[in-house]
């Protein structure tokens, strides 16, 4: 690990139960669902940041939503183009801060630049201008917020989307079991970029949450926050359940928290009595078709993509 | 001013870009724009120029790039082609619609398929209506003067809107030619420095980009529009500075030999240049032929070209493009239109010229003035016709 990223890490203001920030940078008023766990999450990312931001959205659910003209829930200066393009449209404004401040025209240098997506505009349409940012350093935080289909449209599936899934274009049907394709794993592939700050979140341990946009926003370079957020129109689940699923989703180690700092990866959550996925399936109608041999199958993958981390944050 | 130096034409053009001080510039490469954005990289990396050079990963991201630097407050310039064009489209229009001023060249190519390096106008019809000013360069002393003259219209308040200066590929971009430069010193009377009235700050936090509900969708088109529509007075009022300051004087649409001309050829770039040759020849044989040039595409010139055709019989519109649709080429299809709505009728045929690179000669303009003159004598009906099809 290089010194700067240690230092940059250990200069963050954690976060405690006791000092979590008061400030809503995204404000309330806005038209999500009930029970949305990606605007929880993405409320606790601008709990970290507070106002020193300047914001980039990819087109998705958490655009839509918080930006109908004449109205906006945003208290800080936000920015919108298009779905695939976030990570590029970012690299634009760190470049224009990163000169404006170089030539003395501003006196702004910690203005933190974030970016965000849902699993469709990261994992699919923007991966490519994800990659390029993330290969060009630019000094940004890049957050996937992951409810793992593209809910904006109505619940297509993605390369997010989980394996025995029911989306509108994963169906189950007599040749089918619904989504018939592992989830793609975009930390991971942030992580190959060798930038300095990789992580993996969810809205139900929210302090681990903004300690980790803390930490991602403090570093030099780019970071990459992979944000599990559980959306209960989507996944067909009672959405009083929200939390209770993202933390779910943790407890069964479908979806470990971990970070990588300079390349080195390691376990944020160790999860050590695991529960059996169908607790975590059970709770969502889009798992419902799944008979016990599927069931198992999902367990084995878990428990073998769980194997393989564990090795990765051993060395 | 400075005394005229050979240069090539794409080199002429980044030289314009390092005066007006760029901020940031995203680029990729593409035949034949690719020269522009290789020498920036040098002049950034040799501290020629301060500005941030960002190696994108696609045309996509340059314009997307551009977009979010703009809307940080800085000067952008990127450049382009064909195939690269196409994949900038989405995010042209939000750029325009955003009302950015990045400065664009586009170094006029074919589009695919077949795919094919060498120029025609295709790319500029591709990005007709996305809502960008439109310059075209004839020769490279002009493409040098557009650059800055973008800079100066894209960014005065009244107008607020992106800009392209087109050149042709290779038959321009790649010329050597000899180029009158401007110091800094005379570029800065010129061109100001860039004051965004709005832009991503914290301090100053703004929502950009929102949702367009249908209640606001159709008002913020018809604002678009007439912002594009009136931004031709600014265009002219920085023409006119410009010659007031540097002495080439500039103007919408370019006339040539056209005071009693009966038949007129119309066209746009590089190609220009060729018919002039035609048209002094057949001059000296005494045929009443002239050249309308429109300099700028968009906003469309209409009241001008209408009066550079008021007084011809005969108007043969020449398009570097054919539209798929089985009605010729889009540049005659805006030329047509105005006509009508002025109620002049000339006799109007277009001809499809110069395809992915297909050479068009003197003889083709002299074979083209001769053409239109019999079918409009013969009363053949109008139409187009693609010249220079090998049987
Ligand atoms: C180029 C392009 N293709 C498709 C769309 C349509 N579209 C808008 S949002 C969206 C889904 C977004 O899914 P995701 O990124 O997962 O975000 P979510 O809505 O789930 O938060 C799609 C397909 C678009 N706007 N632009
Ligand atoms: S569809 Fe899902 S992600 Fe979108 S706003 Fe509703 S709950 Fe949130
Ligand atoms: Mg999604």
């Amino acid at each position: 690990m290089t010194n700067s990223t240690v230092e940059a890490i250990q200069g963050i203001e954690k976060i405690r139960a006791s000092n979590i920030p008061v400030v809503e940078p995204l404000s309330n008023g806005h038209r999500a669902c009930q029970g949305c766990g990606e605007v929880l999450a993405l409320r606790l990312v601008m709990k970290a940041l507070g106002h020193n931001v300047i914001v980039v959205s990819a087109t998705g659910c958490m655009e839509i939503i918080s930006s109908p003209y004449p109205q906006t829930a945003w208290e800080v200066p936000w920015l919108h183009v298009a779905f695939e393009n976030a990570a590029a449209v970012a690299s634009g404004v760190e470049a224009a801060y990163r000169v404006m401040n170089r030539k003395g025209k501003i006196n702004q240098p910690d203005v933190t630049i974030l970016a965000y997506g849902g699993d469709g505009g990261t994992a699919d349409i923007g991966l490519q201008s994800l990659s390029g940012a993330l290969e060009r350093g630019h000094n940004f935080l890049y957050v996937c917020l992951d409810n793992e289909a593209y809910m904006n449209t109505g619940i297509q599936r993605s390369s997010s989307t989980p394996y025995g899934a029911m989306t509108t274009t994963s169906p189950p049907g007599k040749k089918s079991i619904g989504q018939m394709t592992w989830k793609k794993n975009v930390a991971a592939i942030a992580a190959a970029h060798e930038i300095p700050y990789v992580a993996t979140a969810s809205p139900a341990f929210h302090i681990d949450l903004m300690n980790k946009v803390r930490k991602g926003a403090a570093v030099k370079g780019p970071a990459y926050i992979h944000i599990y957020s559980p959306c209960p129109t989507g996944w067909r689940c009672d959405p009083s359940m929200s939390v209770h699923v993202a933390r779910l989703v943790v407890q069964t180690r479908i979806f470990p928290l971990y970070e990588v700092v300079d390349g080195h990866w390691r376990l944020t959550n160790k999860v050590k009595r695991p529960k059996p996925v169908i607790e975590y399936l059970k709770t969502q109608r889009r798992f419902r078709h799944l008979t016990e041999k599927e069931i198992n199958k999902i367990q084995q993958r878990v428990d073998k993509e769980w194997e393989e981390l564990v090795k990765r944050c051993e060395y | 001013m400075g005394k005229r130096v050979g240069i090539e034409v794409s080199l002429a053009v980044s030289h314009a870009v390092m005066l007006v001080d760029v901020d940031v510039i995203a680029a990729y490469p593409i035949t034949p724009q690719t020269h522009i954005v290789e020498h920036l990289s040098e002049l950034v990396a040799d501290g020629e120029l301060d500005a941030e050079f960002i190696p994108v990963e696609s045309e996509h991201s340059a314009m997307s790039t551009s977009v979010g630097a703009s809307a940080a407050g800085v000067r952008t310039f990127t450049a382009t082609s064909s195939q690269g064009l196409a994949l900038m489209v989405e995010i042209m229009y939000i750029a325009s619609s955003l009302r950015l001023p990045i400065v664009m060249a586009v170094a006029n190519r074919a589009l695919s398929g077949p795919i094919s390096i060498w120029n025609d106008h295709s790319d500029m019809m591709l990005s007709r209506d996305t809502g960008w000013i439109q310059t075209v360069a004839e020769n490279g002393q002009e493409a040098f003067d557009l650059i800055l003259h973008a800079y100066r219209v894209a960014e005065d308040p009244r107008v607020m809107l992106p800009m392209i200066v087109n050149l042709d590929g290779f038959t321009l971009s790649h010329m050597i030619e000899p180029i009158e430069f401007l110091s800094r010193e005379e570029v800065n009377k010129y061109i100001r420095p860039y004051r965004a009235p709005l832009r991503m700050d914290p301090e100053n936090p703004i929502t950009m980009g929102p949702v367009g509900m249908p209640e606001v969708y159709t008002e913020a088109k018809k604002a678009q529009d007439e912002a594009l529509k009136n931004s031709k007075e600014v265009i002219i009022e920085a023409w006119k500075e410009f010659g007031d300051l540097f002495g080439r004087y500039y103007s919408p649409v370019e006339t040539y030999r056209m005071e009693d001309a009966e038949t007129a050829i119309v066209i746009m770039g590089s190609l220009a240049e060729t018919a002039m040759t035609a048209v002094d020849r057949m001059r000296e044989k005494g045929k009443k032929v002239g050249i309308v040039r429109p300099r700028l595409f968009r906003p469309f010139p209409a009241q001008e070209i209408v009066s550079a055709l008021e007084n011809v019989n005969n108007v043969a519109v020449i398009d570097r493009a054919l539209a798929l649709n089985g009605m010729g080429g889009p540049f005659s299809f805006e030329i047509r239109s105005v006509l009508y709505d002025s109620g002049l009728h000339p006799y109007i045929k277009n001809y499809i010229a110069g395809l992915g690179g297909r050479d068009v000669t003197v003889e083709n303009f002299t074979e083209i003035a001769s053409d239109i003159e019999k079918c409009s004598r013969e009363g053949v009906k109008p139409g187009y016709e693609i010249i220079n099809v090998r049987e």
